[in-house]
């Protein structure tokens, strides 16, 4: 109760009283499918005369070719050349003349395409995309440019940064047997080789209706969405033998890894260490939902109980946190950093984030931290209807990985629902040594070099 | 008493495609603070926006980065409330306060739920006019800059940054790291604190965006209450930037597999009559997503690089054209000849009307696509204000994008496009790229 004194006291006691009534706004959110199997999500948000168009595969770099990594990336890129109707380019020229953007993303788990333009241009937008899902036409030399541009990008956002680096080896070192050990962009050696085989390989694979998922968002009418669907996307038929999604699953983990990845160019030395950790699951939330308000209560920001130790009570650390993604098919990580205050070493900020780790699975959760938590957590669902393609970028990634509309709609009511013994219990289960790697990014020790 | 003068403007775009409403109203509340609001009870918050011009260009040269870093304080303890008491109070109102400051503004965007907004602006309030610059907070924000600064002393992008802004503006607060030095931010005590907060915080440089569920007079008394106890002046805005910098290459060595360049030349002023002929040309040239030349020759002709851009920087006190690659060492000068070829090919023979259609058609559609969201408009309004544009301006925005002919766009490149005076700071180890001049040190 110590927090609450003088002028600004008397406003604090009444902070529990708030309700915040979360207005769902799954009231805004239409789901159909069409014959040919493809699903589709419409948000709508009528304030502005603005569309979103995104089409997501169920196809990422963990479903990648055993030797081709990058390649679904490197096809992403080329999905932006000719066609059968459009030349090299064309499409977001004409997306730019109709005063909108375009961009793509790839992940280990899917691919998505997507433009922003004017709402009256929906149709046009489903026309471009729906002709490069089977009719891409590109050449080698479009390849082998392009291959160029890939490994540039491999340069700029891995190998010019030594914290991307480091984390690739993490991941690398975190999985045993799954592709999630292998990088987005891939390995260059690897990049290096693929062709216009490996890039029409995966495409002809994946790139179906049936495997696709259409979220549309903003100044839209679902039932004018389900036509224009149908209309563009309906008229393209299933892949009937689209393959099963399955990946080599991880053994059980039973010895923990340790790493030190040296590089002259760190500024900053660090120690990360990430968990293998289970991720949601379609009908089963629940441990992930712990796990994320764990992540929140443990080091999610100025509250947290890392922050609290570290930073303002041992003052070991500059900055601390913890992480957690659930949105995944496949098992995931839970993660913590340290960032050392000056004059610590990196093995005295392991050894006292270890004790911080072990500390909270005796003190517990702080109630009132949670409650603030909690209610902020209501908070981001009035605040989100103000960003109605963050909420489309949501479904697309969750229906990506298996999730289903009901599961995302109900997300929000499976984290209130979480209580402190809960995420303790997550914590006892997920901080587990043996399946972990811990790592420190440090530079070279020059008192070694002999020379 | 309620002198609450409210000018409703109703502004629409006249231009296809899309044709977006944005009602803007003037707010003068009680005590005279001015504000822009969008009234939008659709959703039970607000976004509000404050910026105060002259940012942290208004440090004093022995003291540089005490704005940054007093800016970083304001949120570690104010009133009663220690750093810890601050954010826990702040996450239990579910409100968000971002505070940030650069070489124009310091600004302040904050969305607080109207069920306690009372309590949102209170602790706002007491952030911005009784922070506390507790020793310990000063201590723990300091070290979390100097760490910044050393990664930014690692980074190819950082250093090409900070070598090119020496060289363009010198001696201006431009010319130098707004977030200070190893040696500046380690020397800072409190005083400077409380002396950096008086140069910033004052209503005689105030600009006020609003957007949300709130009505005019709820924000007026809003403004008073949480404004009106700041002074009525700061410390004097800072003169205008010579661009001093000289065509030719300024390489830095740094040991990495890809070089980093950030290129640029004066620029074009916003209230320039050319403006807009120049904001058209620049979106042929470099400002494209995939369209742009530089795009087009640099990545996708010959895939030099992952990303190249030019942008018009037309800041309070100097306007330059800048841009940045990035490409492999035994790549980047092949990339750096083929923009300079880019920028002499468009200063002598000029665009084609069809890319001159084509990127008007993009600059006036894409304008209406920006007011969507409450934070976003809110910081539109404000950077109108600063700029001191009408309050219909959006209305008449793209009729002046459209009235830019084919030879304004031609004559401005000839006059504008200077290769000559194009400099190129190349951080990194490029095969076949050596400085013009030594560098420094």
């Amino acid at each position: 109760m110590t927090r609450l004194r003088g002028a600004l006291g008397a406003f604090l006691l009444s902070t529990v009283s708030f309700t915040c009534a979360a207005m769902a706004q799954d009231d805004a959110v239409t789901t159909f499918s069409l014959d040919n199997g493809m699903e589709v999500v419409v948000v709508e948000d009528n304030r502005a005369p603005v569309v979103q168009h995104m089409l997501w595969y169920r196809a990422g770099s963990a479903d990648e070719p055993v030797g081709s990594s990058g390649v679904a990336h490197f096809l992403e890129h080329l999905l932006f050349k000719a066609t059968d109707t459009l030349e090299d380019g064309e499409f977001s020229a004409i997306v730019a003349a109709n005063g909108g953007r375009d961009n793509a993303f790839t992940s280990y788990d899917y691919t998505a395409y997507f433009q922003r333009v004017a709402a009256d241009r929906l149709g046009l937008m489903m026309q471009m995309e729906a002709d490069r899902m089977r009719n891409i036409n590109f050449t080698d030399d479009n390849v082998a440019t392009e291959r160029d541009v890939i490994l540039e990008e491999r340069n700029q956002r891995t190998d010019s940064n030594p914290r991307a680096l480091f984390g690739e080896q993490m991941n690398a070192a975190q999985y045993l047997n799954h592709r999630y050990g292998v990088p987005i962009i891939g390995w260059r050696h690897e990049m290096e080789t693929l062709d216009r085989a490996d890039a029409l390989g995966f495409y002809d694979t994946y790139y179906y209706p049936n495997n696709s998922i259409l979220v549309v968002s903003g100044d839209v009418d679902a039932n004018e969405v389900r036509a224009l669907a149908q209309e563009h996307y309906g008229v393209i038929p299933a892949n009937p033998d689209l393959p099963e999604r399955v990946r080599s699953a991880e053994p059980p983990q039973t010895a923990e890894r340790r790493l030190i990845y040296r590089d002259p160019r760190v500024a900053q030395e660090y120690v990360s260490r990430s968990y293998l950790a289970p991720e949601r699951d379609p009908g089963d939330q629940r441990a992930a939902a712990a796990l994320t308000l764990l992540a929140e209560v443990l080091g999610g920001g100025q509250t947290s109980y890392m922050t609290e130790k570290l930073q303002f009570e041992s003052q070991k650390a500059v900055f601390s946190g913890a992480f957690y993604r659930g949105v995944s098919l496949d098992d995931t990580t839970f993660d913590v950093v340290i960032v050392p205050a000056p004059g610590v070493s990196l093995e005295e900020a392991e050894t006292a984030m270890d004790e911080t780790l072990a500390q909270f699975l005796v003190d517990g959760v702080d109630a009132e931290q949670l409650d603030r938590i909690k209610y902020q957590l209501r908070a981001s669902q009035i605040y989100a209807r103000d960003d109605v393609d963050r909420i489309a970028r949501r479904y697309g990634a969750a229906l990506s990985v298996g999730l289903t509309v009901e599961d995302v709609q109900a997300w929000p009511d499976v984290l209130q629902s979480v209580t402190t013994d809960e995420i303790v219990a997550a914590a006892r289960d997920v901080l587990d040594l043996n399946a972990s790697v811990t790592g420190w990014l440090t530079r070279p020790d020059t008192s070694e070099v002999t020379q | 008493m309620t002198r609450l003068a409210i000018a409703l403007i109703l502004s629409f775009f006249a231009s296809l495609p899309a044709r977006a409403e944005v009602q803007i109203q003037e707010v003068i509340s009680p005590g005279g603070i001015t504000a822009w609001l969008v009234q939008e009870p659709s959703i039970p918050f607000t976004a509000l926006e404050l910026r105060f011009r002259g940012g942290a260009s208004l440090d004093d040269p022995d003291t540089r980065g005490a704005i940054n870093l007093m800016t970083g304080l304001l949120e570690e303890g104010a009133a009663d409330l220690d750093a810890r008491a601050f954010a826990r109070t702040l996450e239990g109102l579910a409100a968000s306060l971002d505070y940030d400051v650069g070489p124009d503004s310091l600004s302040v965007s904050a969305r607080f739920l109207t069920e306690n907004r009372d309590e949102a602006v209170a602790l706002l309030r007491a952030s911005l006019i009784e922070p506390r610059f507790d020793q310990d907070a000063i201590d723990r924000v300091r070290e979390q800059v100097l760490t910044g600064l050393r990664s930014d002393a690692k980074d190819p992008g950082k250093i090409a940054r900070s070598t090119f802004n020496e060289m363009a503006f010198g001696d201006h607060p431009y010319g130098s790291n707004y977030r200070g030095t190893l040696d500046s931010v380690a020397a800072l005590t409190r005083d400077d604190m409380v002396a950096a907060h008086g140069k910033v915080l004052a209503r005689d440089r105030l600009y006020v965006g609003a957007v949300g569920d709130i009505t005019p007079e709820e924000l007026g008394a809003l403004l008073d209450n949480l404004l009106g106890a700041l002074p009525e002046t700061g410390a004097p805005q800072p003169g205008p930037a010579d661009v001093t910098i000289a065509g030719g290459y300024t390489v830095v060595d740094f040991d990495t597999p890809q070089s980093v360049a950030i290129f640029g030349q004066l620029g074009v002023e916003q209230d320039d009559p050319d403006f807009f002929a120049a904001r058209v040309l620049n979106q042929i040239l470099g400002a494209g997503g995939f369209e742009s030349r530089l795009m087009t020759e640099v990545r996708e002709k010959r895939g030099l690089t992952y990303g190249v851009y030019s942008f018009l920087l037309p800041r309070d006190h100097a306007a330059t054209l800048q841009g940045q690659v990035a490409s492999a060492n035994d790549r980047v000068a092949e990339a750096v000849s083929v923009i300079r070829d880019e920028w002499e090919r468009a200063a002598t023979e000029g665009v084609t009307p069809d890319e001159l259609n084509a990127a008007k058609t993009f600059v006036t559609g894409a304008y209406p696509l920006q007011f969507s969201g409450n934070g976003r408009i809110a910081g539109i309004m404000v950077g109108m204000q600063m700029l001191g544009l009408p309050i219909d301006y959006i209305a008449t925005r793209n009729e002046k994008v459209e009235a830019v002919t084919l030879e304004d766009v031609n004559r401005v490149a000839a006059e504008l496009l200077t290769p000559d005076a194009l400099h190129f700071v190349v951080v990194g180890q490029p095969e076949g790229l050596e400085s013009t001049e030594p560098n420094e040190g």
